[in-house]
């Protein structure tokens, strides 16, 4: 089992400094309340179902916005339920989108349980041999710093694994009402919520 | 391959809907390949203006055609009966919880001439399992329909946000021969 040292809130703080107009899209459960930590955004659409399809939200965003910088951020747990679609990011390679995997090989809304990540399994290596060239694994947060710029500037799909404490961070809840999330995001971003 | 005895093969439905979904501008097209849907997926790969999203697993369209709806693009998910089964988590906690449209082509397995007894029982369950999730059905057996069905259900679907399926049935597909 790897060292997992970094705390996700200092992390989120990081990947999300200037921000911009960046679009996100947030897993079940943790990434959304760490992304809501440091301010809750109407161009946030944090997931709190759908298990394992969060990268699938960011990449049909990142296909209909080729303008925008697309971020999906989702914890290990949420992406290992959906390995399949590392396949099906690396054929489609969306140049404007990231996706960062907050690991802190835990299923952390469950109990804690150890997920895969925590018995050997590596997800930048498995996103590696699905195709996706720039996949990596960081623990230092530097490294989070240097991933932050290539979110904003760099040729995706880039694909990041950060490992993370296990420890538990408070809870920051943002709105839980899934119509008023897709029409805050909607409206932000489309300037309206229609259809 | 397929067996078209009992089909109306007259009307080219599946250039039918290829032109609907073209004139709603639908950008996105998700899908499992599925024999019945082979034509329909050759149409709109030589469509410029449609991008092909091809999933390793049903569910994964469910999510995409989300987050193009979030984007402010449309998108349509092609499948297989058997593929509904692997959609019902999403339909449920994604589509339905939000509100999302969603559009699904259906083509039916395990009925009509079926020669795989595997499919029997999920093409079987496939209405009941669309009903549960409050997803509205439009079935089509004959190749004139299709059309209209298609429309139908996008305007449903992209107007009304609601999520639609088209059942295209095995009788107007044709069954798999298993003989090549």
């Amino acid at each position: 089992m790897s060292a997992a040292t970094l705390d996700r809130r200092a992390v989120i703080a990081e990947l999300l400094e200037r921000r911009g107009d960046l679009l996100l899209v947030c897993g079940l459960g943790g990434t959304v309340w760490d992304a809501t930590s440091v301010g809750d955004h109407d161009l946030n659409f944090g997931l709190w179902g759908g298990m394992g399809t969060a990268t699938m939200v960011g990449l049909g965003l990142a296909l209909a916005q080729p303008e925008r910088r697309v971020l999906v951020v989702t914890g290990d747990g949420e992406m290992l339920m959906g390995l399949g679609t590392l396949a099906t990011l690396a054929v489609q390679r969306p140049p404007n989108l990231a996706v960062v995997v907050f690991d802190n090989e835990r299923y952390g809304e469950t109990g804690m349980q150890t997920t895969h990540t925590g018995l050997g399994v590596d997800l930048a290596a498995m996103a590696s041999g699905a195709g996706i060239v720039d996949a990596t694994t960081i623990r230092e947060l530097g490294g989070v710093a240097a991933l932050r710029d290539r979110v904003h500037d760099g040729a995706g799909p880039i694909f990041s694994v950060i490992k993370v404490s296990a420890d538990r961070a408070e809870m920051v809840l943002p709105v839980r009402d899934g119509p008023l999330l897709k029409h805050r995001f909607r409206t932000a971003l489309l300037g309206s919520p229609g259809a | 391959m397929n067996d078209a005895a009992g089909a109306t093969q007259s009307v080219d439905w599946p250039g039918d809907i290829h032109r609907t979904l073209a004139a709603l501008d639908v950008r996105q097209i998700a899908y499992v390949p599925d024999a019945g849907h082979q034509r329909l997926i050759e149409l709109c790969q030589a469509d410029n203006a449609m991008r092909m999203v091809p999933l390793t697993s049903e569910e994964e369209g469910v999510g995409l055609v989300a987050g193009a709806w979030l984007g402010g693009e449309r998108g349509v998910l092609m499948m297989q009966s058997s593929g509904v089964g692997n959609c019902v988590n999403a339909i449920a906690s994604i589509t339905r919880a939000c509100q999302f449209p969603l559009l699904m082509l259906i083509t039916m397995r395990g009925e009509w001439g079926e020669g795989n007894p595997w499919q029997v029982p999920m093409g079987r369950a496939t209405p009941e399992v669309l009903d549960t999730l409050g997803v509205q059905i439009a079935r089509v057996d004959r190749a004139e329909d299709v059309a209209g069905a298609v429309a139908a259900m996008a305007a449903l679907a992209f107007k009304s946000t609601t999520p639609c399926a088209v059942l295209l049935s095995q009788r107007l597909v044709g069954a798999k021969s298993f003989q090549d």
